[in-house]
């Protein structure tokens, strides 16, 4: 067993400071034409109910899709290679 | 905080008296949009349909190919996972039967793929038998782009996300692939009469 390797829990200092964030001035960089930016100048789609969807100025791909489910909500990341936060 | 942010539009459940109204909807008159992304604005003439995939041979259809091919006219009621339904909505479009016609294959799946990189995925078997269709008139009139034109999935029977704007063709799968909604929570299969709107319904 790796000594290093431990549960979630051990991460949980750390991610609980990177996931709040000031989310206007974190930086990205897009995972379809590479291009970075600050999240605040991104585009946002509110579909309704549906979720929102954060698109790349330059190429219009999905940074961030959030969709509200049941009393939480889903959040996929997939189209930022980066998030800069802090 | 999901409740607050989300909820603006969201009716609260009501008693559903009309029997056509399926669990947790509400009878909506107008035709609400919405979009995830640009509304896209592919000229005709550079417009195309095609199946790929899990076929013996693509096929593909100009514009003016497709519309040459025979199409019906549907009336359907149609049903929001946002929880609107529209009664008695009237179409226009080409039966997907008549678009896999001579097609062999053996997916068992079918993914929809659109301008602007929206997917849905369905049984092949939701897709076939008269149940869906390539629409590009509504209300007697060309399909606006706001709802998908020049032409959309049609698949009434199902949640309305599932009949894709701005389709451009048919990727037929042996395997399932999940559509844009389909990743983010939304339940794989989608059927209002059993109230599949989240992943796990």
């Amino acid at each position: 067993m790796d000594e290093l390797r431990l549960d979630g829990n051990a991460a949980a200092g750390p991610l609980g400071e990177v996931f709040s964030f000031e989310v206007t001035t974190a930086e990205y960089a897009c995972r379809g034409c590479g291009r970075a930016g600050r999240l605040g100048e991104a585009m946002v789609y509110d579909v309704r109910d549906l979720g929102i969807i954060i698109r790349c100025p330059g190429c219009d791909y999905a940074l961030i899709r959030l969709a509200p489910n049941r009393d939480r909500y889903l959040v996929d990341l997939g189209g930022t290679s980066y998030l800069t936060t802090g | 905080m999901v409740e607050g942010f989300f909820s603006r539009g969201f009716r609260g459940r009501r008693r559903n008296q009309d029997p056509a109204l399926p669990p947790g909807q509400y009878l909506e008159d107008g035709f609400p949009v919405l979009s995830a992304g640009p509304t896209p604005h592919t000229p005709l003439e550079e417009w195309d349909f095609s199946v790929v995939g899990e076929v013996d041979e693509p096929k593909r259809w100009s514009w003016e190919e497709f519309r040459a091919l025979p199409s019906e006219e549907i009336t359907r009621d149609i049903h929001c996972v946002t929880k609107w339904s529209k009664f008695g909505t009237r179409w226009e479009g080409v039966s997907v039967d008549t678009l896999l016609d001579g097609v062999e294959t053996s997916a068992e799946y079918v993914t929809a793929y659109c301008d602007g990189d929206y997917t849905t995925n369905l049984p092949l078997e939701e897709v076939t038998g008269g149940k869906a269709w390539v629409a590009f008139a509504y209300d007697g009139e060309p399909l606006e782009p706001e709802h998908g034109g020049p032409a959309r999935l049609l698949v009434p029977h199902l949640y309305f996300w599932k009949s894709a704007k701005w389709v451009r063709g048919l990727q037929l799968t042996a395997y399932d692939i999940p559509g844009f909604w389909e990743s983010l929570g939304y339940h794989n299969f989608g059927d209002p009469w059993r109230e599949q709107r989240y992943w796990g319904d």
